[in-house]
Formats: structure tokens, C-alpha cells, sequence
């Protein structure tokens, strides 16, 4: 109906051109979806430049350990598990989400967030491993672009689970309402953005790094 | 005794009574100046009762026509701060030569010249360009306001939010010793240990998530809110380069936002990114700095070519010529902004390969300029040109920006750069297009706008006045760099030993006096126009004959701006209406959907300020408390779901029926 007013006013060739609308039908939709799509894309470059310090760091080892010494490449393959798995839970969580099935939203939403605690838990336990064995961000340049690097995608998805738990408590309280469902694409984009870089975390970084 | 200094610190971090400049006696007087001020200002308020006002009508409005008058009042203020650094820098080059020392110690100097530098581009430039977009763009394209009302509010606040901190290193610690882009090693901890350079990465940190999020804002904005008919095409030219700077804001301040990060790290960490050794290469935040930093001239000028597109069309009467060029021009500055950023660092050792390369892009750069410059002139051929004080600034830029633009090819030359880098012709060369160019254009769009905002025009006497003392002070202040600069004196250098200088430097100084009075005449013309405003008054809400939307509605426009979404068939929306007899609708309103205010931006943004104290000063536990409190505010905001409400359509009646009252008393 709305679209057809406006044909109507943009047409307005039968007497009048016509100057305004007169039956509003409000807001244009779909603004913070677009809008948040654009932030990950300014986070996307915040973490093109730690990639491209980690691709001009990467070498500079200072007489310190290098990857081959450091990763264990089975280690991370598990935490990329984790974390390609709850992308999938998560995609399960919009799937019931479409449905209007609050409980399984609910329910998978949940198992996201423990697949991100699971991440989260391997990477602090490889970091402090690797601050014990000497191998700290301070030790080397190399060090110091893979930890940024890491840490600020670590640090990322601490924020995503915080906020999937305030999400999961938001639809508790009010259900799969218009708003609730927004903030769930919203999170959605992030958690899967999330994931992306990982892939090319895991690729540059523990992949190529090993195999140097 | 030791168990005591460790509580102290314990609780006040490495602030320690000494860090309050009670020892020098210009920073003492400053204080005190500004502490009466303030507390003279804020007694007025107390005593006029004006805090509710200002509260609910102001700091937590999200309207994006206050949030915009309240960005170009921030601009105002910090370029009186910036503009007293500029006077000092000026006075003590005039006078420190041979046996006299100045005023000014150098480590005093080194923090004046950084801070101008960093107020001047964040504080002043950039609060000044998205001001005046805030407050244009949603009127220009026929929306009631911006796509996310409330994150618009917050971004202000956050930019506030790092000005403040700026404003507080001049009386708690010190500000950066280093230049406005803190290039390490000497922005490292080895060299830097104070708190100077950590009060400039948390201010910028700070203003920087104010800055992005009101890039995002209005890109989604002028994609998705654009009034039916609008087509890409039929944007009017201010808008077209706002959607560029923003675009280029998003893609251009992470890279600020990541690399300022990096160098924290160092200092706070002790990583290695821009360390001498242990594989740090501060070559690397070079570049980095400038990828952000060369889009971010960009983003500042562009905005101020709108401006002065929308000027020329208006004051000669005519559709703005070569409307597509002009267009296209915006669009290949964006993308060719990207590709320039070495010819800041032409003589660090790149090759005569890389060198060419940069030396031409940015050369390119000067055709589509210069296609704009024709565009404006040929706009005017044949207009019926009216010399109001918008048209004064504009042809004052043509002539100021045309010769900054060509010593900016001349430096674009790699063999010359070698020459004059580093050197006062180039502060010469970026003063003439950002005062030429940047400035020239805010207060073009201030002195045109202004009508729209409050109802009555600015004081054109004054207005005339502050114009021509900015053109000759600039003139004056700027023309002996570039003599001096080619001469081979270099920037930022507290004390001479050759007297044959000084000459240049003692007009220079003249010139900086001529500003101020152009400042001065500035301030005047808001004043006195306030004081006339009834003499001034506009209610027609088109006081200059204007050809785009913003010129339809009421002045000021009523919260909602348009009664009814206007409808576009043509470039130069509103004069099409006119010429086609568009009447006014004067009946059939409706409620109209609005965003409600929320002091959730000013509560963040103060919590943002504890936190980067804290942070600066090593106050651990004040940093950790604010932050979780940042945390927790944000998402008992986000717990809010009652965000809108309507506008009574009596409401609407009533306001639109003053409207019409006031029109038939004038018998507009």
C-alpha cells in the first residue's frame, strides 16, 4: 500500500505534480542491519592492519621461538572446531528463530555460547602457556603482532558472548519480538564475521606459521 | 613510609600533587582565567535555573539539529583554545632570536605545537564538518532525522568526551612533546615515560568511536532515508560529499582506531610494534598513521566543497554547473585519497620506484579539484552573483585553496619534497588548504545555514568584517612561511640564531593578530545579529532564495522537520517546487513517529572520561570500576525497549498553523 502511494506520488502526471507524501507508513526499515553491516566492515579493517603487522612482523623473531616452536597446531584445530561448530548452533538458533520456537532459541543460543566459552578457554590456556614458557607479547615483535592479533579476535568474541547472554535473557523476558529478532541478525552477522577471521587466523597465522 | 607511598599509589596511581603546573606561572594564569570562567558560567546556569532546560532540551536531545548545533559550538570553543596555542607559537618565533630566549621553554613549546595540531584537526575541524552535516544532510534529503538518533547523540558526547581530556592535560600532567601524529620511537616509552602521550591516544580513542559511529550514522542515513524521489542523482551536492567523507571516515578511522592501540600496547605492555629493538620498526606506524591521515584531509575538505557548491548555486541564482563532474569529481577524490598516503614520508627511503608512483597519484588528485574549481566559476558565468557573506567565503576560498592546491603539486614532486620537507613551506602549504579550504568553508556554511537554525541571519556587517580580516590575516601569516620554508628553515623550532629571519617571523605574528580579529569579528557577528534578531529575522524559511529542501521547512524547523515527507522530481529539489507553484499543505496531518530523548550518550561518554583518566594516571582500580560501569550502563541501556513516541498530530497542527500565521502576517 505504502509503495503504491508512492508510485502514485512520483507519477503524478495525471493533473498536479505532487510535492509530499501524505499517508506515511514511517521509517524506512532495515537501517540497523545495514548499519551494523558497515560496522563489521570497519572492524573487518581494524583487523586487516593487525594482519598486515602480523605479515611484517611475522619473521621478525629477535633470536626468540618461532611458530614451529610454539604451536600445537592439534590444540587449535580443536578450538577452530569449537568455533566453527557454534556458528553452525548458531545458524540452528536463527532457523528456529524464523519459526517463532522461543525455548529452541533459547536452547541453541546456549550451546553457542558454551562452544564460544570452549574457544575462549582454549586460547587463555594457550596464551598463559606460551607467557610461562617465555614466549610473552614483549618477547619479540612477532610475539607482540600475534598476540594483538589473536587477542583482539579473543577479545571479540568475549564481548559477543556477553552479549548473547544479555540476548538470551532479552528474549526470555519479552520473546521473539521485532526488536529481539533485529538484535539476533545483528548478532548473528558479528558471531559469523567472528568466524571468518578466524578461518584466516588459523590459515595465516598456525598453518603457514607451522609450516615455515 | 614505604607502606604509605605503596597505598598512594595503590590508589592515585603515578598522580601525585606535582603533576598540577603550580611552578609555571603561564599555565597558572590560564587556570585561573579559566576557572573563573567556568565557575562564572556555571553559577549563570545554577543561577538562571537553565540546567533542566539544558538537560532535557539539549544534552540528551537526539535531534539531530540540536546534536549539530551543539558539534559546531564544541568547534567554536576548541578553536579558541587551538587558536591561543597558534598566538603563543607565533609570538614566541617572533621574538626568540640570538641572545633572547622567548617565553617559551622548548618542552612548553614541543606541547603547544602538539596540541594546536591535534585541537585544530579533531576538535575543532572534525567537530566543525560533522556539525554541519548533522544538522544539513537529514534536511537536505527530506528525512525527519538520522537513521540511529540515539547513537548520534552518544557520538557527540564522545567526541566532547576527548576534547575534555585534551582540555585536562593543560592543568593535570602535561600534553604530548611529540608532533600532532606522535611518531614513535620518540611517542615509545623510552622516550615519552609521562602522561603526555597517553592523554593523546585515550582522547583520540575516545573522540574516535564518537567519530565512526557517526560515519556509520550517516551513511545509512542518506542511503536508506532519502526522501521518494530522491535518486542518487538528485542528491543535492553537499550531501553527495557527505556520504563520501563518511564512507571514507569508516574506512579510514579503524586503521587510526588499530594503530593508536598498537602503540598503547607499547607503552602500556611493553610489546614491540615500534620499538628500536627486538624486531619493532616504527616505520610502521609511519605508514599506518597516514593511511588514516591522508583520507582524513579528505574527510575534513570535502564536506567544505559541498558547502561551497550549494553556496555558488544559490548566490548566482542558478543550477550548479556540471552537477554530474561534480559528482563523479567527489567520488575519484574518495578513491584516489587512498593512494597517496607516501608522499608524507617521500625522503624515509622508498626508491625513486615507490616515490614516482606516489608522487603521481597525488599529482591526479588536482584534476578532479581542479574540474570543481572550473565547475564553481563557470556556475557563476552569466548568474546574477549576490555578494552575501557565504559568497565572500566561497570566492575567498577559490583564490586561497587554488594556490595552497598548487604548492601541494609542487611538493607532490619527489626531488622538491627532498627539499622542502619537514620545512615551513609545507605548514604553509597545509594551512592554506585547510584555513583556505576547511575552515573558509564552515564558516561559509555557518554564516548560510544559520537562518535555517535559529530564524534570524547573522550580523552581515560583521560577518563582511570577519571575512576580510581572516583573508589578509591569512595572507600575512602564512605568505612569509612559504618565503622562509624555501629558505630552509624547518617546523617546530622554539628558539633561531639567525637575525635576518625574524622579519618574516615579526609579519607573521601581524598576520596571527589579523586572525584573531577575524575570530573576534566572528564572535561579534553572532552577538550583535542576537541582539538584532528581530531585525534579522527570517520567517519565510527560505531567507536566500534557496533551491534545496532544508529551504522548505520552517526556521527553525519544527522537531520533525517535515509535516509531510516531501517528494522529489528534480536536482535543486525546493526551487523546482517554487517554479512549479508547490503550495504549502495546510491541512490532513498526522501523528508523526519520533525517537525519544535518553541521557544514556552523556553518562557513557563521562564514565568514557573516568575511565581514560584512570588509565592515564595507572589508577588501576578507578579504570577497571569505570569500565565495568561503561559495561553495565550499556546494557541496562539496551534493556530499554520504549524508545519512541508520537507526536500528537494536535501538536503538529498547532506548530504548523503558527507557521502559517506567521506567514500571512508577512504576507509571504
Amino acid at each position: 500500500m505504502a509503495n503504491a502511494s508512492h508510485a502514485a506520488a512520483l507519477a503524478g502526471t495525471d493533473e498536479e505534480p505532487r510535492f509530499y507524501v501524505a499517508e506515511e507508513e514511517g521509517h524506512a526499515a532495515g537501517g540497523t542491519l545495514l548499519g551494523f553491516w558497515i560496522y563489521l566492515m570497519s572492524d573487518c579493517l581494524i583487523f586487516a592492519v593487525l594482519f598486515a603487522c602480523y605479515g611484517v612482523y611475522g619473521r621478525s623473531f629477535a633470536a626468540g621461538p618461532t611458530p614451529a616452536d610454539l604451536f600445537d597446531l592439534r590444540l587449535i584445530a580443536f578450538a577452530t572446531a569449537m568455533l566453527l561448530f557454534s556458528s553452525i548452533t548458531y545458524g540452528f538458533a536463527m532457523l528456529e528463530m524464523e519459526r517463532k520456537r522461543k525455548g529452541a532459541t533459547l536452547m541453541w543460543l546456549a550451546v553457542t555460547g558454551l562452544f564460544g566459552l570452549a574457544f575462549l578457554g582454549v586460547e587463555l590456556y594457550e596464551f598463559n602457556h606460551l607467557i610461562h614458557e617465555g614466549a610473552g607479547p614483549q618477547r619479540s615483535a612477532f610475539l607482540s603482532s600475534f598476540f594483538a592479533l589473536v587477542g583482539t579476535h579473543g577479545l571479540h568474541v568475549t564481548f559477543g558472548v556477553i552479549w548473547l547472554v544479555v540476548l538470551m535473557v532479552q528474549v526470555a523476558q519479552r520473546g521473539l519480538v521485532a526488536e529481539n529478532r533485529r538484535r539476533l541478525m545483528c548478532l548473528s552477522m558479528f558471531w559469523h564475521f567472528l568466524d571468518v577471521i578466524w578461518i584466516g587466523v588459523f590459515s595465516y597465522v598456525y598453518l603457514l606459521g607451522v609450516l615455515q | 613510609m614505604f607502606g604509605n607511598t605503596d597505598l598512594q599509589q595503590l590508589v592515585f596511581g603515578r598522580l601525585t600533587l606535582d603533576a598540577i603546573p603550580l611552578h609555571d606561572p603561564i599555565l597558572l594564569v590560564t587556570f585561573i582565567v579559566v576557572a573563573v570562567g567556568g565557575v562564572a558560567l556555571l553559577g549563570a546556569i545554577t543561577y538562571f535555573r537553565l540546567w533542566g532546560y539544558l538537560w532535557t532540551e539539549w544534552f540528551t536531545s537526539v535531534d539531530h539539529k540540536k546534536i549539530g548545533i551543539m558539534y559546531i559550538v564544541l568547534a567554536l570553543i576548541m578553536l579558541m583554545r587551538g587558536f591561543a596555542d597558534a598566538l603563543m607559537m607565533r609570538a614566541q618565533q617572533a621574538m626568540a632570536f640570538g641572545a633572547n630566549e622567548g617565553y617559551l621553554p622548548p618542552h612548553h613549546y614541543d606541547q603547544i605545537f602538539t596540541a594546536h595540531g591535534v585541537i585544530m584537526i579533531f576538535f575543532v575541524a572534525m567537530p566543525f564538518v560533522t556539525g554541519l552535516m548533522n544538522f544539513v544532510v537529514p534536511l537536505q534529503i527530506g528525512a525527519r532525522d538520522v537513521a540511529f538518533p540515539f547513537l548520534n547523540n552518544f557520538s557527540f558526547w564522545m567526541t566532547a568526551a576527548g576534547a575534555v581530556m585534551v582540555m585536562m592535560s593543560l592543568f593535570v600532567g602535561e600534553f604530548a612533546r611529540t608532533g600532532w601524529l606522535a611518531f614513535p620511537p620518540l611517542s615509545g616509552p623510552a622516550y615519552s615515560p609521562g602522561v603526555g602521550v597517553d592523554y593523546y591516544i585515550w582522547a583520540l580513542q575516545i573522540a574516535g568511536v564518537g567519530t565512526l559511529l557517526s560515519g556509520i550514522n550517516l551513511v545509512v542515513t542518506i542511503v536508506k532515508m532519502r526522501a521518494p524521489g530522491m535518486s542518487m542523482m538528485k542528491m543535492p551536492v553537499f550531501t553527495w560529499t557527505s556520504l563520501c567523507t563518511n564512507v571514507l571516515i569508516v574506512a579510514a578511522f579503524p586503521v587510526l582506531t588499530a594503530v593508536l592501540t598498537l602503540l598503547m600496547l607499547d607503552r602500556y605492555v611493553g610489546t614491540n610494534f615500534f620499538s628500536n629493538d627486538l624486531g619493532g620498526n616504527p616505520m610502521m606506524y609511519v605508514n599506518l598513521i597516514w593511511i588514516w591521515g591522508h583520507p582524513e584531509v579528505y574527510i575534513l575538505i570535502l564536506p567544505a566543497f559541498g558547502v561551497f557548491s550549494e553556496v555558488v548555486s544559490t548566490f548566482s541564482g542558478k543550477r550548479l554547473f556540471g552537477y554530474a563532474s561534480m559528482v563523479y569529481a567527489t567520488v575519484v577524490i574518495t578513491i584516489l585519497s587512498y593512494l597517496v598516503w607516501l608522499h608524507h614520508f617521500f625522503t624515509m627511503g622508498s626508491g625513486a620506484s615507490v616515490n614516482s608512483f606516489f608522487g603521481i597519484t597525488t599529482m591526479i588528485i588536482s584534476i578532479p579539484t581542479g574540474a570543481k574549481i572550473f565547475n564553481w566559476l563557470f556556475t557563476m558565468y552569466r548568474g546574477r552573483v549576490r555578494f552575501e557573506v557565504p559568497m565572500l567565503w566561497t570566492v575567498g576560498f577559490m583564490f586561497t585553496f587554488t594556490i595552497g592546491g598548487m604548492t601541494g603539486v609542487l611538493l607532490a614532486v619527489p626531488p622538491a619534497d627532498f627539499v622542502l620537507h619537514n620545512s615551513l613551506f609545507l605548514v604553509a602549504h597545509f594551512h592554506n588548504v585547510i584555513i583556505g579550504g576547511v575552515l573558509f568553508g564552515m564558516f561559509a556554511g555557518t554564516v548560510y545555514w544559520f537562518p535555517k537554525a535559529f530564524g534570524f541571519k547573522l550580523d552581515p556587517f560583521w560577518g563582511k568584517v570577519s571575512f576580510w580580516f581572516w583573508l589578509t590575516g591569512f595572507w600575512f601569516a602564512f605568505a612569509p612561511l612559504y618565503v622562509l620554508g624555501l629558505m630552509g628553515v624547518t617546523r617546530r623550532v622554539q628558539h633561531f640564531e639567525d637575525p635576518s629571519l625574524q622579519i618574516w617571523f615579526v609579519i607573521a605574528a601581524f598576520g596571527a593578530v589579523l586572525v584573531l580579529c577575524g575570530i573576534l569579528s566572528f564572535l561579534a557577528s553572532i552577538v550583535v545579529a542576537f541582539i538584532k534578531r528581530e531585525e534579522l529575522k527570517d520567517v519565510t524559511g527560505d531567507p536566500w532564495n534557496g533551491r534545496t529542501l532544508e529551504w522548505a521547512t520552517a526556521s527553525p524547523p519544527p522537531a520533525y522537520n517535515f509535516a509531510f515527507s516531501p517528494v522529489v522530481h528534480d536536482n535543486d529539489a525546493f526551487s523546482d517546487m517554487k517554479k512549479r507553484g508547490y503550495k504549502r499543505p495546510l491541512e490532513g496531518f498526522r501523528a508523526i513517529h519520533m525517537p525519544k530523548n535518553t541521557g544514556a550518550g552523556i553518562i557513557l561518554a563521562g564514565l568514557s572520561v573516568v575511565c581514560g583518566f584512570a588509565l592515564i594516571w595507572y589508577i588501576w582500580w578507578l579504570a577497571a570500576l569505570s569500565f565495568v560501569a561503561i559495561i553495565a550502563t550499556t546494557i541496562a541501556h539496551s534493556f530499554n525497549y520504549d524508545r519512541d513516541f508520537h507526536i500528537p498530530v494536535e501538536d503538529v497542527v498547532a506548530e504548523e498553523d503558527r507557521r502559517t500565521r506567521a506567514l500571512m502576517a508577512t504576507g509571504a
